[in-house]
């Protein structure tokens, strides 16, 4: 006989565990599924965890989650080939708890988290995919897996099935993702013992730097790059628009080799071993590119519903949040004795327009499409600042007047004073638009 | 047919590392997988119990966390799981370890007579082979140890017939049951089991032994008290002075590679050069 649960949560993620948490502590039966051996072992991330989310759904996480540094430095590095024009922020404040940002390793964190679901009473089966849903003319009634007699029925499925979400394209909830549209992300860890670390950059036990950069390193593609210190390791990554890498014909891991030598990371990688080797594809095609996430019967949650904000690096919070919002909405609606339809679930995208993720996504909406056609703010621009900075820097006999002329001229020439002030007109339009 | 099948949780081997100073194994972050030869022995049980019906009971030794491994086998078609777990048992050797599992086993065997005990060959960890055959010897069992093949089984006889993989060819053998056998890799391939078996895994509850559970009184005999096993030194390998060279490969053409790489060899050695110059003239 087939099992019928409440809810079936596709996935165990950020957003799935989320969502099977607050549905199993809510009494709710709630059966979760991912595909992987084990949760976490195909999801990637940075990783960079942003406590606020997790406490709103876990408020005393730190008690036991794995958790290996939190962060107390924020680096921002402009590159040149050769240089970089920096900047730093290092606070005691981010040393006293409750810490704010921590670095984790996904294996590990997605295990503590989905056990806790499962701690909650939710039910929790691996190596098992999803292969479609189950409909009742355009109503969800459960899910068919790729095992014998795997068919499950709900009276609601959330996906959380990741960047790549076929379930929802099979379901014909949204169209195939479009190059544009993601970003695709390599990253490595690199083993070092914990007292390398700390002296190398400059922390005690349990601090952590972030290392944020921009520039030539992604070859005038779009795109950023990270280096995050954890417990025993370091990881770094890099990633930029698919269609970029399409386009340019230059492989990812290409870029990450070309960054770890760069003469400003080469050093901090020194005498390292590599541990892990990632690839990814983040969903940044930001408020113009997300799809209905409700219907009868179904909610998406977390990358599957293109919930991150590229800008400001944020996904996992943003998966987290939605996977509790689309679950407190079906609590709430039980507990008045609503059906799970369309119209009532519309209440989770209220909900989500009055989070923090849709207040940003929105306030951000343009930043894709401006840095998109404008490719020289990743190399024209890096080049200028690195260059004025090393004609500032250097003491050369040359007069101050005449150095701040050429750094001046050297802008102009590059992009034209009506260039100049229309990029800045676009960088304000990136971040201000409301 | 009762088969108990022992599997032991062991770290991945391909992603663990050795530490730099104390050399001993780095386990932590490294993930728990059931030891692989163990799953050969597990679907061998599996197989049998589809031929001529009957059970299968996976045991295990190990810490609270070998539940996971437990649950996995029940997911591919155990009937029942037990979790042998005490701290007395910690610091095992192969002896105490044997010693223990049969122990359990035998109060396994109060409730329901077992035909056939199985292993895998070995652990990937201690890659030693020895607790199968302990606890062969204590059960007072058949051994049959890297078996390739279950030939048939006479019940009414009481009787088994197995292929055996040794030195130059395969043996036919003939034992007795009860018997233990332990399983050669690569001779079955475990089975994706279905969604009745996930269900029965996730919700099954585990029973978990701990010392007098398994019907242990003499606490000298398991855990290091009972393993005369010395660690006498460990050591790394130390690694090649010399880095391999890597030869670039321009065009297609061997020729050119054969020239380069013996440029190279005898620049290194000069009387392998002199010599094939003596032969050759």
């Amino acid at each position: 006989m087939a099992e019928k649960f409440d809810v079936i949560v596709v996935g165990a993620g950020m957003a799935g565990n989320a969502a099977a948490y607050t549905l199993a502590q809510a009494g709710l039966n709630v059966l979760q599924i991912e595909r992987g051996e084990t949760p976490g072992s195909k999801n990637v991330q940075g990783a960079i965890l942003y406590a606020d989310a997790l406490e709103k759904i876990i408020p005393d996480f730190r008690d036991d989650a794995p958790l290996e540094r939190h962060l107390i430095e924020q680096r921002v590095w402009i590159l040149d080939d050769e240089s970089y024009v920096g900047s730093n922020y290092r606070s005691e404040e981010f040393n006293r708890e409750p810490y704010n940002r921590y670095t984790i390793i996904r294996a590990h964190f997605d295990q503590w988290f989905n056990k806790k679901a499962r701690d909650a009473g939710a039910l929790v089966l691996c190596e098992t995919t999803v292969t479609n849903l189950l409909l009742d003319g355009k109503r969800v009634i459960g899910v068919a897996t790729d095992r014998k007699g795997g068919e499950i029925y709900a009276d609601c499925v959330i996906l959380a099935d990741g960047v790549n979400s076929l379930l929802a394209k099979k379901a014909g909830f949204h169209d195939e993702i479009k190059p544009r549209d993601v970003a695709l992300a390599v990253k490595e860890i690199h083993f070092l013992p914990q007292e390398t670390i700390e002296s190398r950059f400059n922390i005690g036990e349990e601090e952590g730097v972030v290392i944020e950069m921009a520039g030539k390193i992604t070859a005038g593609m779009m795109g950023t790059a990270f280096l995050y210190t954890n417990k025993e390791s370091i990881t770094l990554g890099i990633g930029c628009m698919l269609s970029d890498f399409k386009e340019q014909q230059v492989t990812p891991y290409q870029l990450l080799e070309k960054m770890k030598d760069h003469p400003a990371i080469r050093p901090l990688l020194a005498g390292s071993e590599m541990k892990e080797y990632a690839a990814h594809l983040i969903p940044e095609g930001g408020y113009h590119a997300m799809p209905q996430v409700y219907g009868d019967g179904w909610m998406i949650a977390g990358d599957a519903g293109m919930f991150v904000n590229g800008l400001h690096r944020e996904g996992s919070n943003l998966a987290m949040t939605t996977g509790k919002l689309a679950a407190e909405t079906l609590i709430e609606l039980k507990e008045q004795g609503k059906a799970w339809n369309a119209r009532s679930l519309a209440r989770y995208q209220a909900k989500l327009d009055d989070s923090f993720v849709m207040k940003d996504l929105r306030k951000y909406r343009q930043a894709p499409a401006i840095f998109e056609k404008n490719p020289h703010f990743f190399t024209t621009y890096p080049e200028l600042l690195n260059r004025a900075a090393h004609t500032l820097v250097k003491v050369d006999g040359v007069d101050k007047k005449s150095k701040e002329r050429s750094i001046k001229s050297a802008f102009v020439e590059a992009r034209s004073r009506l260039g100049l002030l229309g990029d800045a007109f676009k960088m304000w339009r990136a971040f201000q638009s409301r | 047919m009762h088969s108990v099948v022992c599997i032991k949780q062991v770290p991945d081997s391909a992603q663990i590392r050795v530490h730099p100073v104390t050399n001993t194994i780095m386990r932590q972050g490294v993930p728990a997988i059931i030891n692989p030869y163990d799953l050969f022995a597990l679907e061998e049980a599996l197989r049998l119990k589809d031929r001529f019906g009957g059970t299968v009971t996976v045991i295990t030794m190990g810490p609270p966390q070998a539940e996971v491994a437990l649950r996995k086998c029940l997911s591919f078609g155990a009937d029942h799981a037990i979790l042998v777990s005490d701290r007395a048992f910690a610091g095992a050797d192969t002896l105490a370890t044997s010693f223990a599992l049969s122990a359990a086993i035998g109060k396994v065997r109060e409730d329901q007579p077992v035909d056939l005990i199985f292993t895998g060959k070995q652990t990937i960890d201690g890659d030693t082979a020895q607790v199968g055959p302990g606890i062969a010897k204590r059960l007072d069992y058949q051994l049959l140890t890297y078996v390739s093949k279950i030939v048939d089984i006479d019940f009414g006889k009481k009787e088994i017939t197995v292929e055996r993989r040794a030195e130059g060819g395969v043996q036919l053998l003939k034992t007795a049951v009860p018997c233990l056998i332990t399983m050669l890799e690569g001779t079955n391939e475990m089975r994706f089991g279905d969604m009745a078996d996930m269900f029965r895994a996730a919700r099954y509850p585990l029973k978990v032994w701990d010392r007098v559970a398994a019907g242990i009184e003499d606490v000298a005999k398991i855990g290091l008290k009972g393993s005369p096993t010395v660690v006498g030194k460990v050591f790394a390998p130390k690694p090649r002075s010399q880095r391999a060279e890597m030869i670039e490969v321009h065009d297609n053409d061997p020729q050119d590679l054969v020239v380069t790489l013996l440029a190279k060899v005898f620049t290194r050695h000069p009387k392998i050069e002199a010599e094939i110059i003596k032969c050759a003239s």
